[in-house]
Formats: structure tokens, sequence, C-alpha cells
């Protein structure tokens, strides 16, 4: 498969990475080197295999549905670069 | 209205659980607590924090699932969601994607023909709850996490509603559905049970759907029939002058009964899902769902049918008494101390209804248990008092709680079933409208009532009215 420009574009910008046009060039060929490695999976015969969510054999972790203490303002807060009303602020958000 | 075009609605609804705490960790969900006082690593979103599933999560979405016709998936799996808001800390929303819990379901809905129509629910998947954003601050957008990892379940139809009527026929028996089931508050104001409408048209005769848009901010039933209603006239008006419907989300403003674009979605739709490694798989076993389905309540569509068949109500009574759970309950609880089923019905729909709404309350705020409202029925069945009076006696009771009986003799109100005693009221008016007696006589049914009117009053409602009747009949043919 060949990975194109406008591909590793759109991916950048879902990722919200701004790059340059040399980058976006670099980028291109790298990605398309990694994805031809892993697309060497598609020599193997895999219809008859289940697809695999989760490589450890485990299942059902459960919590009793009990409350436990949350942080407390303070501590859920101390990180964050600028607070108003018990809020974290964020640059204002347009819908 | 635009009879070219074929209406085609398809609805996302969001169901809040009533569980105690979150779906991924144990801070408390409660509504209207201080912003981000409820929160913790998990649903703060910090490095490291790893969720683990809640139970009674599962056992909701199981419960639901059951109640609607689902099959439930022996094997599921979570998956991430990848979308960059800032109400959503770690960049993306744990969800369902391949594999939910519940798929291939169904509801039958009343149709306004009267007929039912089954409506398909293509699957119910659990998620979490992203947190909530105000825009008013001075400095920026503020973020309140408390909401974020509260758990629920989203229910997908398929665009099998072909009016904004159906839709809302669908959405009513889903709600009163999550309500009976108490796995919701069902509150819509508060955002317990969120709509979301696909709605497209398409010229009549052809088969693939129209370009749909998707309408969000729907918080009242009345306001979701409202939106669809606007979005048909909208995308219709677009269609008849030659334009194209654009897919995209608009926000219904219940102030002007108009919606506005949000957001185009030409990329927004790229979620890139995968499964989350920070949770294992969800296997549920046969004995499980076993359990689950045995505990379910009666639904209401079954309630309503066996109140028509077996206790003779009409439909009409069935719906009101079986549209919440509570109400049936009690309705079901007075039966079963009284019988008589339309009696029963008249007076927790007459009575207890309307005096519930003029208080503002609910059946569980009444004062009336069904033993006393049972005491007070036995009292008119066995004729102690009238049906008029025994309305008095309601508000009494309603107000004092006390009995039916210590009311009818506190206040004096036993009805009069001596003969002599009414027969004495009786020829006492006679011989004050000797007139109209004589016209009554003469064939002039109709001052029956008059007469019986009189001696209700001269003795203060506590004549026994059929008593009356009978002895007006004597002195007519004496």
């Amino acid at each position: 498969m060949k990975l194109t420009r406008e591909e590793v574009e759109h991916v950048a910008r879902l990722s919200r990475l701004s790059l340059e046009a040399a980058e976006i060039d670099a980028l291109t060929g790298q990605m398309d080197q990694l994805l031809g490695y892993v697309e060497k999976l598609n020599e193997l015969d895999t219809d008859e295999i289940v697809p695999t969510a989760h490589a450890v054999p485990l299942e059902n972790a459960f919590r009793a549905d009990e409350i436990r203490p949350s942080l407390g303002l303070e501590r859920a807060l101390q990180n964050a670069p600028q607070t108003e009303a018990s809020c974290f602020v964020v640059p204002k958000v347009i819908e | 209205m635009h009879s070219r075009y074929e209406v085609v609605i398809g609805l996302e609804v969001h169901v809040q659980l009533t569980t105690k705490t979150k779906i991924f960790c144990g801070c408390s969900k409660d509504f209207g607590q201080e912003p981000n006082s409820q929160t913790c690593p998990v649903c703060l979103g910090l490095p490291g924090a790893l969720p683990v599933l809640n139970k009674q999560v599962v056992e909701y979405a199981i419960k639901t699932g059951l109640a609607t016709n689902h099959q439930i998936a022996p094997h599921s799996i979570f998956a991430r969601k990848n979308y960059f808001y800032p109400d959503l800390p770690k960049g993306y929303q744990i969800s369902q994607f391949e594999l939910p819990i519940c798929e291939h379901g169904w509801l039958n809905i009343e149709t306004e023909a009267g007929g039912k129509k089954r409506i398909g629910i293509t699957r119910i998947h659990m998620e979490e709850d992203a947190g909530k954003l105000t825009h008013g601050g001075a400095s920026g957008s503020l973020v309140d996490l408390n909401r974020a990892c509260t758990p629920l379940l989203e229910v997908v139809s398929e665009p099998d509603m072909r009016s904004a009527d159906e839709a809302i026929a669908y959405l009513k028996q889903l709600h009163q559905i999550v309500m009976y089931l108490g796995v919701c508050d069902g509150n819509l104001e508060e955002g317990s049970f969120r709509c979301d409408a696909n709605v497209s048209i398409r010229p009549k005769g052809q088969k693939e759907l129209g370009t749909r848009a998707e309408l969000k901010n729907l918080n009242s039933f009345r306001f979701i029939k409202q939106a669809i209603e606007y979005e048909v006239e909208r995308q219709a008006d677009l269609l008849d002058e030659g334009g194209k419907v654009v897919q995209e989300t608009r926000l219904f403003d219940a102030d002007t009964g108009m919606s506005r674009s949000m957001r185009s979605k030409e990329e927004a739709h790229d979620y890139r899902y995968f499964p989350d490694p920070d949770l294992v798989p969800l296997v549920v076993d046969e004995a499980w769902i076993e359990r689950v389905r045995a505990e379910l309540p009666e639904l209401p569509e079954v309630k309503r049918q066996r109140y028509v068949e077996q206790l003779g109500l009409p439909e009409y009574d069935a719906g009101v008494l079986a549209a919440e759970r509570a109400v049936a309950e009690y309705f079901e609880a007075l039966v079963a101390l009284h019988g008589q089923p339309k009696i029963c019905s008249n007076w927790v729909m007459g009575e207890v209804l309307r005096a519930l709404k003029e208080s503002d309350g609910t059946i569980a705020d009444c004062p009336l248990s069904p033993e006393l409202l049972a005491g007070l029925l036995g009292r008119i069945a066995d004729n102690t008092i009238s049906n008029k009076i025994a309305k008095t006696v309601f508000e009494e009771i309603w107000r004092s709680g006390k009995s039916a009986d210590q009311v009818i003799e506190e206040q004096g109100l036993k009805q009069v079933t001596d003969t002599g005693a009414i027969e004495a009221i009786l020829d006492e008016i006679i011989a004050a409208n000797l007139d109209q007696f004589a016209e009554l006589k003469g064939g002039k049914d109709k001052l029956t009532g008059f007469f019986v009117g009189q001696v209700m009053k001269l003795s203060k409602g506590k004549a026994n009215p059929g008593m009356v009747n009978q002895l007006i009949q004597k002195k007519i043919s004496e």
C-alpha cells in the first residue's frame, strides 16, 4: 500500500499537530514503511481466527457500585493552569 | 404539508443510569453538586489512572436490553472513541463499538390509526458521559467534570419512524420502560433521558434514504416534536427550491422553535475506534441473563393489555394507570383490597391523580394509602355514604390521614337509609311544591331531578339517592 500526503495531513489534523511541509514529506515515507511492515500480517491466513481485542486471557473485572471518596475540589484543581468558579478554564470553545 | 415526501426518523437516546457511582470509578454521581467536587484521577483523565467497570451498569444494560427484546451478547468489549473536546479530559470516550452488549431489539408503538407498529432497535451499548462546559466564563469556557464518567446506555433505533408522532410514541414507550425498570429517573430537563433525532426526507416511492440532519438539545417531548416538524419543513423547502440537504448537526432553540447548524461533520466522524486495552472483555453467561429476566417487572404494554382483558377496563383507563409503575402498583393494591376494578380506576384517575396534580406531587406523596382509600370505597359499596359525600370524605382523609369510618362518624355523614326519615323530608317538599308535583304526576318526568335535588339538599346530601328515587316513584303512583 502507498500512504498519501493527504492521509498524513488528515491524521495530523485529527491529532491537532501542525506540521511543516518538509515534516509531512518525511513522515509520509516513514509511516508508509511502518504500515508496510505491519502489512506482513496479511500474508497469514486469518479467516478462521476471531478478532483479538485483548491479548491477556482475562475477563469480567468488576467494581461494586459503592461510593468511594473523591479527590476533593482543591486537589482536583491543583494542577489546572487557570480556574474560575470551581471549574477548569479552557480557551473559549465556540460550538 | 409536503405530501410529496416521506419522513424518515431514527432516534438515539442516552439513558443516564441510576447507579450510585460512575461507570469506571467510585465517585458519586449526585446531580447538582459543586463543580469538580465529585472527581478522581480516573474521571479527570489523569495519566496512569485505570478504569474498572461498575457491575451494576452491566446489570442495568442487560435488564434494559431484555425489556426491549434484545439479544444479549455473551461476549462484548469496550472501545475508545477518539476526539478532542475539552469536556473529555482523556481525549477519548470509553464506549462500545463492535460487539455492544445488546443487539436486534424492538418495541411496539400504538399508531394514530389505532394499530401497532414495530420499531426496530439496532443496539444498546454502555458508555461514559462527558463533562459539562459552560461558555459564560470571564476568562474562557468553564469545565465541570462531575458528569464525566457517568454511566449511560445509548439506545439506537432503526430509521423506522415516519412522523414526529411515531417518534414521540416510541420515546414515551422507552421512557416508561426505563422508569419501570428503575434504571433511569427519566428526568428529561436534567438530562437523564436525552434524545438526538436523525431526520431525513425522500420523495415518496424512493428507496434510498435522503441526507440526514442530526437534531440535538431536545429536552422535552414537546420540543422533540416541534424540532422534528420544523426540520421536515426546512428540508422540504430546501428540496422544493432545488437545493440539497447537508449532513450536519443542528441545535434546537426552544425559544424560537427553530434550529441552527452546529458544525459540519466532514471530519468529525473520524473517531478511530479501537478496543480499549484498559478494560477486559465482558462475558455474560446464560445464567446471568436468565436471573435478570426472572427479575423483570411486568412491563407497561403487558400491563395495559391485562387491565383491558382481565380487569375489563377501557383502553383509556389502562393507558393512564399503567403509564407509571408506582401508579399501577397503587391501583393494583387497591383492587386487591376492594375488587371492582372500574370503580377503583375511577377513583384513582378521577380523585387521587387529580389531587396529586393539584398539589404538584407524585404517587409517592399520596397521603391516602390504598388501604385508606379501600376503606372509603367500602363505605360507598355498603351504602353508608353516597358517592357525593364520599368525595367530601376523600378530601378530609387527604387532609387528616384519618380513616373513612372516623371521618364519617365525626362529621355525622352517615347516609340516611331510613325510609321513614326520607319520606318525611319528601312529603315536606311536595307540600311546598304542589304545582310541580302535579306536573310530575301528569307525566313531566324531568321534574324527578328537581325533587331528588331538593331532598338531597335538605338532607345535606345524606339521603340515599336511589331510595329517594324509589320513593318519588311510589308517590307518583299513589
